[in-house]
Parts: C-alpha cells; structure tokens; sequence
C-alpha cells in the first residue's frame, strides 16, 4: 500500500499535485483542534480588520478571525461530505451488486427504485424537508438524507460492470469451482468494482459539499455550525461585498475550490492506478 | 528440388522492401522500463502480383511487422531502426507527412481486417461506408463513382443490392466479402490481409479465400497475408515466411516450405497439422513460444529445438539463401551457415552438401 | 445390467423468443437433440458444428447451467432439473466439469491461476489442511504435464495459451469428474502447442477414463481423437456415428459440404514432409545427432 501511493506520487503528476492539496486543506481542518476561539462564539475580536498581524486572514463583522473560523469550517465541510459518500457508497454497491449478479426480478424491482430516486428533483426536496425538519436537521441528519439521495446514479454504474462481469468465462469457472455466490461477488468481481467506488467516492465527497453550501448560503441548514456555506451566509448577511470585507468571501471559496481541484485530482490519478486494465499494463500483458 | 524458381533477391519487381525493420514496445508505467522486442531486423520484399503469407503463432510480432508497415505504429510502440519502401512511393513511407500518407492509404495500400465489424460502420449502410473510404480516391463525380462501386461489386459477384443494407444484416462471411471489394474498389498496389477468414465458420472461410485469390490474380495487387494457420497458407499463399519471436527463421515457394521446410520450427508446424484419414500420433513441441521483453541469447528458438546446438545458445543465425528462393536462419540446416560467412551463399553448393 | 447410461439427453430443445409485444417469435437453438454416453466405457464424443449450429448452447444445457424448453438430460440416472439445493449441485460439478474455449477469459486476470485448483480442492474434496489442498493441486497439474511449483503464484498473463488451457483442464480435473464438456479447447491456443492439449485428451480417456464432450469446428482434430461424432447444423443432428466411419465417408450433403470445405495442407499434392532436409528428417522420426565440436553430422 505504502509502495502504492509512493509509486503514485513519484510518477503521477495529477496525484501528486491532489495529494498536495489536499494535505493542505486537511492541515487547515486539523488546525482547528488547536483554535484559540470557539466556533460558535461571536464578537471576540476587532471587526473587519484586513489581513494583517496578528490575523492572518483578517476578521468579519462577527468579530470573528476568519483563519480560525475558516479551520473549523473546513473540517466540517470536510467531515460532512465523506460522511455522505461513505454511506451512499454502501448503498450504491449493495444495490449495484445485487440487481446488477441477480438479475430477473430483482433487478428489475431494484432499478425502478434506482430510477425513481434520480429524478427527484434535489434542491426542493432538501428546503421541504428543512422547512419540515426546521431545528431537528442536525448536520448528521442532513448528512443522512443526502445519502439516501445520491447513491442512485452509481449503482446503474456498478451494475452495469456486473452484469458485463457475470457474463465472463471466468465466473462461470468460479461456479464450477464450487464457489458460493457471495464469495464469488466479492473475491472476484469487486476489484473491478472498487475503482468506480473510489473515483465515485471523491465525486460524491464534491457533490455533496457543493450541495451543502449552496443551503448554507441560502440559510437552509444550522447556520450556527461553521461551515464554509456557513461563513458566506454570514457575508452576505452583514453584505460584506458591499461594506468591503472582501477577506471573509475571499478565503472560504477559495479553499473550498482548491478542496475541489484536490478531489478531482486524486479521484482521477486514483482511478487510473487502480483500473484493471491499467494495471494489467503494468504487470506485463502490454 | 521442386518448387517454382523466382526471380532473385535483388529484382526491383518488388512492391514492398523492408530492410533490418526493427519495431519495438517501449513502455515505462511508474517507474518499471520494459522493451519487448517485437520486430527484431526483418529484411524481406513482397514481389509484384504475389501473394506472400506470413506465419506465426500469437505473439510472434507479426501484427507489429503490418503495423510497422503500414506506418499505423502508435507510441508505446516505435520504429526504432530500418526501412520500409514500396514501389509506388519514391520515399521511405516514414518520411512522409501524415496527410501524404493519407493520400496513399487506400489508394495504394489498403486492408483486410479479421473483424469485419469494426471496419464497416455499425450505423451506415455499405453504400456510405464505400463513399467515406473511396470517394475521394477515386475523383469522380458521385453518380459516376456509384456506378463503378456497382460494377466493381458485379465483377466480384456481389450483388448490388447489398449497398443498401447495414452491416448487421449481412452474414459475417458476406461482410468480410464485402470488406474485399472495399479494400480493393481503388485497385491498390499492396494489400495487407490480416488474419481475414480466421474468424469465419469452415465453409464460409473457403469461398472467403477463392474470393482473396481470384481477387488478387484478377488485379494483379499484391498482398500480404497473415495468419497463424497454415493450412489457409498452403492454400492461398505463393511464398511463405514463418516467423518466430520477432524473427523471420525460414521463407520460401510454399509448396516447398511445406514439403521441405529447413527450419525445425517450420517442421514441427507442418507436422503437426492434422489431416482427415490420418490418427497415428502427432508429437508436440516442448515449451512456450519465448517473452519478448527477455528473449533468449542467441537463436530465439533453442530451447525448444531439438537440433540445439552450443553456437545456437550463443550467436543468432543470419537469414541464408540456402535453394532457390528458400532462405533459413537456422545452424543446423547447414552447417555452412555462420554469420562470418557472407549471407549469399552459392545455392547449388548448399544444396549438395545437404545430399551427403 | 443394461441401460445404464453416464450421460442422457433425449429430445433436447431450447427455444428462445424474439420480439417485442407485437410479433414474438421463437427460434430454436437446439431443436430434438438425442444421443447417450456409455458408462462402461469412457469414450471422446465430439460435437461438430459451425457457429450458430447450436453446439455451444447444447454444452450449457449438458452443463446445468441454461434449462432446456422441452426435453430432459439425466446424469447417471438423475434428471438435471431436480438439481436444487446447493448440495445437489456441488455433487453435480463434482462429476461434471467445463472447459472453456479461451483459456485467458477462463481465468480471472487480477487472481493468480492457482487459487482456483485449490478452491476446487477444498470444496469438491473436501481437502481442509492447505498441505492437501496443495497436493490434490499438484497432483491434477501432474496429469496435465504441469507441477505446482512451476504455476505456482503465477498471474494468468504470465503464461502461454497453451500452459494456461492445460492449468484449465487440471483445475477441471481436481474433483475427479467422469465427464469433461470442452467447448472448442483448442481453438485459441497457438498452433504449434494445440497437439499437446489434443494428445492429453486422449491421455485422459484411456489413462484415467474419463468421458470428454469435445465440441468444434475443426473436423481435422476431431477425427484423431474422437470415438463417437454427431454433426448440428442450425440445431439439428444432421449426422452421428462412429467418427472415422462418419468422416471417412459422410451421407448427409452438409457433413459432405463440411469435408469438401476443409482445406488440405497439400492443394497442389505436392507432398507435405516429403524433402531431405535436416529438420524435415528430424520430424519424420530419424534422430539426427549434433557434434558440437565439429560442423558435421552424424545420422544415427
């Protein structure tokens, strides 16, 4: 594994300049543990300073230093995006494998399902549910409810790898090997599997974060929680674009678009490694 | 010695002259360099109005020899030494721009695929596909060049009305005729054949090949042939080349390849094909054809050649006319072949030796 | 004590249908296909047939792994569609085993080669020590021509077409089947390796008496190996037999299209191997002998 990502870095461009990014941002988030402020209070120091000494990125109208505030935002962005891919990956596997191996009815049954969940319209469904939900979306809650709503498209993805893995000679020999079925989904078929999951994960993790800031912009989510839609709300609440803040607009989104280059980065340099063909190159077949 | 007599090496009748090809796979995927030798110097003409058959098992480099060839080498794979001429170009076909060799491709030198389906578009009619490869070849106004595709398919007997049809409807033998007429509709002077009828039922795959060769002597193309089975050689072919491990070890007429073959690979093949009212035993050959990353010293075929002998584990054995026509790389088909000795040797005086 | 039979299959058909909700049809992939398989004695039953003949389909049905329309198969007396618990079929694989026509696709690209030979022995030996598991793989790859020590850890691309059919066939012969169904097994391995694999399908009826399925289209290699031969075209038995009887002398027009159809070595009778060089020598069965010192030779 160490041999993998060593390998990856030297000789990956993309990888390399993701892996770098993304070291970057998880830096900033863990900088948060050691945030002289809490997150939530407000009005602890000088407001709108520019980027000076001693803050670094200056302050906002809340009286907030935008560096330590932008260290928190950054983790729960961070932690609320790969909450969501994580388990909508579970859901999209399960549901991709399943329909994708058995077939007949149950795939059919599954897929309408699948369907049906991709062409919810998103947005409104999310502010309905916010206006329902109102104090009781917590950002687990919120996490949650994306999950169920973003694993459809990729299970059609895993799916279709498995039906075309079904029909191969080599399942048929692991039949006749004795295998049992679930043996044989997971020994045999999941390593082609895994690079849509990797790759789909990262996208997911952008999705899901893009998704988030635009509620949170929009004040559809606890506003309270630090988060870099959170931090935005809060510009545009105090319009900081009209009374010059630039620096609390500025840092949010630029760190949450470099998250997004690092993501993208790595989910592609990733997936080529670990794509079969690719690494059947490497081994010799040529 | 049986076999007709051809011309010698040297005749400028050659359609194709290929001098020391060399073409190898140069690959480095995170930090691993690997160089399979494909093409390992292969000196060889096609001559005018010949069919010349090429042999070989998989993965002996004959597919990157037509690649090479054609000059449709894409990176990891290079040319990395010698020359390919033909006779209808006044250069090395690696010297010319990319657009002059669209202009020969198809006109002079055009193809025989073995996957019929990957050449005709799935979602054009025949007709189309015949418009998109020739037309502007053949600079004619468009009912003008209708009209020769119909009576270029008439002389073929093909019938017309398969112009209309889509690839799918057509039988798999009826679309690699078809990928016949398409390949030879601007009369090119050079023909590559690749594996054409291997994918073909039995009795389809027979009127295939009548069709390739009447084709041929009707337009007095050349072609090259290239297929791993070589009872579709002795059928088709007027000289053969067996390749082993991105070498040319024996070319010659084919019925004289087939009824003395000099080079032990070349035996063992035609030994072992079998044949209808023969079931006495067939003796395999030990081992596996060699990896071209790390082919063995010396002849690449000695360690599973049962005449191996010490110089064959050290020194490669030069490409020796050693009859009329017939040229073998292998010390033991004469024990005057050595590469201090000058490659063209007095034919008649090998010949004798061999009688002892 | 008569009528005992390893393999059964009388009437056979499997019909698949076409079309949508309007206008189905049906067509027929395998239409009344009847013939047995003797239990007494093991024999090489080649299936001839050219694609769309319906052999390959006839092959998965034999194999339990496609269910016919109409018809039965019954494996030493029991009917295949009373197969149903996991049990059952394990006990069936253990019998019956396939070999498929593309040694590289039989095989995983991302697994090593030998994992499947000792999947094989836990589960149809019930081999539970990794040592017996190992010795029953080993065992298997010997009669093949093979030792474990020579795949062992190997990936499939590491191997020949030819090495990887003959690991194929002793991953197949590890249960201790009575039946192989081979589905074309030599059609992709190169020419000057097919022998061997031929050869060791003889091997395997007379040396350890197991029954062999061979389906193909090369009428050439199933008369050197095959006792018994039926030929299907479009889904029928146009012709069955002795083989050499059969290919000697064909009565069905399609099976005398078929001979006629096959490409001789000779077109121009020339005579094959008939020359005097060394090689040709060589392979004619005269040992020629090599002084490396000297340049000359020697015939024994």
């Amino acid at each position: 594994m160490i041999r993998t990502v060593r390998d990856l870095f030297r000789y990956n461009g993309e990888f390399a300049a993701g892996a770098v990014i993304m070291m970057v941002v998880l830096a900033m988030s863990l900088a948060s543990y050691f945030s002289p402020y809490s997150p939530i209070d407000a009005y602890l120091v000088p407001m709108d300073v520019p980027p000076s000494e001693p803050y670094w990125f200056g302050t906002n109208s809340r009286g907030q230093d935008v560096f330590w505030q932008l260290t928190y935002a950054l983790r729960n962005t961070l932690a609320f995006g790969f909450v969501v891919a994580f388990i909508s990956r579970l859901l999209s596997l399960a549901v991709g494998l399943i329909s994708g191996y058995v077939g007949g009815a149950v795939d059919r049954v599954l897929m309408s399902i699948n369907d049906t969940f991709i062409v919810i319209p998103l947005f409104p469904l999310l502010v309905l549910l916010y206006f329902v939900l109102r104090e009781d979306m917590t950002w687990f809650m919120l996490a949650l409810i994306m999950a169920c709503l973003g694993w459809a498209y990729d299970a059609r993805l895993i799916r279709s790898v498995m039906i075309s893995l079904r029909t191969r000679e080599f399942t048929n020999a692991s039949i006749f090997s004795g295998m049992s079925t679930p043996r044989i989904v997971t020994e045999e078929h999941l390593p082609y599997v895994l690079p849509i999951v990797f790759s789909t994960f990262m996208n997911n993790m952008n999705w899901s974060i893009g998704l988030e800031v635009t509620l949170a912009v929009l004040g559809f989510t606890d506003v309270n929680t630090p988060t870099i839609g959170g931090m935005i709300f809060w510009a545009n609440q105090h319009s900081a674009m009209v009374s010059g803040v630039w620096w609390w607009y500025l840092f949010p989104t630029f760190f949450v678009t470099i998250t997004f280059i690092g993501l993208f980065l790595l989910s592609i340099s990733m997936n080529e490694y670990i794509d079969p063909r690719s690494r059947l190159s490497r081994m010799g077949n040529g | 010695m049986s076999g007709r007599v051809l011309a010698g090496a040297d005749a400028d009748d050659a359609v194709l002259r290929t001098k020391d090809l060399r073409a190898y796979y140069q690959m480095s995927y995170f930090g691993i360099e690997r160089e399979v030798r494909a093409v390992d110097s292969i000196t060889m003409q096609v001559r005018k109005n010949e069919i010349y058959g090429l042999a070989g098992e998989s993965s002996c480099g004959k597919t990157t020899f037509i690649k090479a060839i054609a000059a449709a080498i894409q990176p990891p794979l290079n040319v990395v030494g010698g020359s390919v001429r033909y006779s209808f170009l006044d250069r090395d076909i690696y010297a010319l721009t990319p657009d002059e060799r669209d202009v020969v491709r198809w006109r002079h030198l055009s193809y025989i695929m073995q996957g019929s389906m990957s050449v005709l578009n799935p979602v054009r009619r025949v007709q189309r596909t015949f418009e998109d490869f020739a037309f502007r070849h053949m600079n004619l106004p468009k009912g003008a060049f209708l009209e020769a595709v119909k009576a270029h398919l008439s002389r073929l007997r093909l019938p017309a009305d398969i112009l209309r049809a889509y690839p799918h409807e057509l039988s798999g033998g009826m679309r690699q005729r078809v990928c016949i007429a398409l390949a030879t509709v601007c009369r090119p002077e050079f023909i590559i054949a690749d594996e054409p009828t291997t994918a073909l039922d039995v009795v389809v795959q027979k009127d295939v090949l009548t069709m390739i060769r009447e084709t041929q002597r009707e337009f007095g193309s050349s072609m090259i042939f290239v297929t791993h089975d070589l009872t579709v050689h002795a059928n088709v072919a007027d000289r053969l080349g067996i390749m082993y491990a991105g070498r040319l070890v024996e070319e010659g007429p084919t019925a004289e390849v087939f009824a003395n073959p000099m080079h032990p690979y070349t035996a063992h093949l035609v030994a072992s094909l079998p044949r209808i009212g023969e079931a006495n035993t067939r003796h395999a050959l030990p081992g596996a054809p060699p990896n071209l990353a790390d082919p063995p010293a010396g002849c690449r075929f000695h360690p599973r050649c049962p005449l191996a002998m010490d110089i064959c584990r050290r020194e490669v054995p030069v490409l020796t006319t050693l009859a009329p026509g017939h040229r073998v790389a292998c010390f033991a088909a004469s024990p005057n072949v050595h590469p201090s000795i000058a490659p063209e040797i007095n034919a008649a005086e090998a010949v004798e030796e061999e009688r002892i | 004590m008569t009528g005992a039979s390893l393999l059964e299959v009388d009437h056979l058909t499997k019909s698949y249908a076409r079309g949508g909700v309007f206008g189905r049809q049906s067509f027929d992939a395998v239409r009344d296909v009847s013939f047995s398989l003797p239990i007494e004695q093991p024999e090489v039953f080649a299936i001839i047939g050219e694609s769309g003949s319906g052999k390959t389909t006839l092959a998965r049905m034999i194999l339990n792994m496609i269910a016919p329309t109409a018809g039965s198969i019954r494996f030493s007396g029991g009917n295949l569609t009373a197969l149903r618990r996991r049990s059952d079929r394990l006990g069936f694989m253990k019998q019956v085993q396939p070999i498929f026509q593309n040694p590289f696709e039989a095989f995983n690209p991302l697994k090593r080669v030998d994992r499947y030979l000792l999947i094989s022995a836990k589960n149809f030996l019930g081999a539970r020590s990794q040592a017996e598991r190992e010795r029953a793989a080993d065992d298997a790859l010997n009669k093949v021509g093979l030792s474990l020590a020579e795949i062992r850890r190997r990936f499939p691309h590491e191997l020949s077409g030819g090495q990887l059919q003959r690991v194929a066939i002793a991953r197949a012969l590890i249960s201790e089947p009575s039946l192989l169904v081979a589905d074309e097994p030599v059609s992709m391995v190169d020419a000057s390796l097919r022998m061997s694999i031929v050869n060791l399908f003889r091997r395997l009826r007379d040396d350890l008496g197991v029954s062999i399925i061979y389906i193909t289209h090369d009428l050439a290699t199933a008369y050197y190996i095959s006792d018994r031969i039926i030929i299907m075209r479009k889904g029928e038995v146009v012709e069955s037999g002795p083989a050499r009887a059969v290919l000697d002398n064909p009565q069905h027009e399609y099976s005398k299209l078929l001979k006629e159809s096959l490409l001789s070595p000779d077109p121009s009778g020339e005579g094959v191997l008939s020359g005097s060089s060394v090689a040709t020598r060589q392979v004619r069965g005269n040992a020629v002998h090599f002084d490396s010192e000297a340049r000359g030779e020697r015939i024994e």
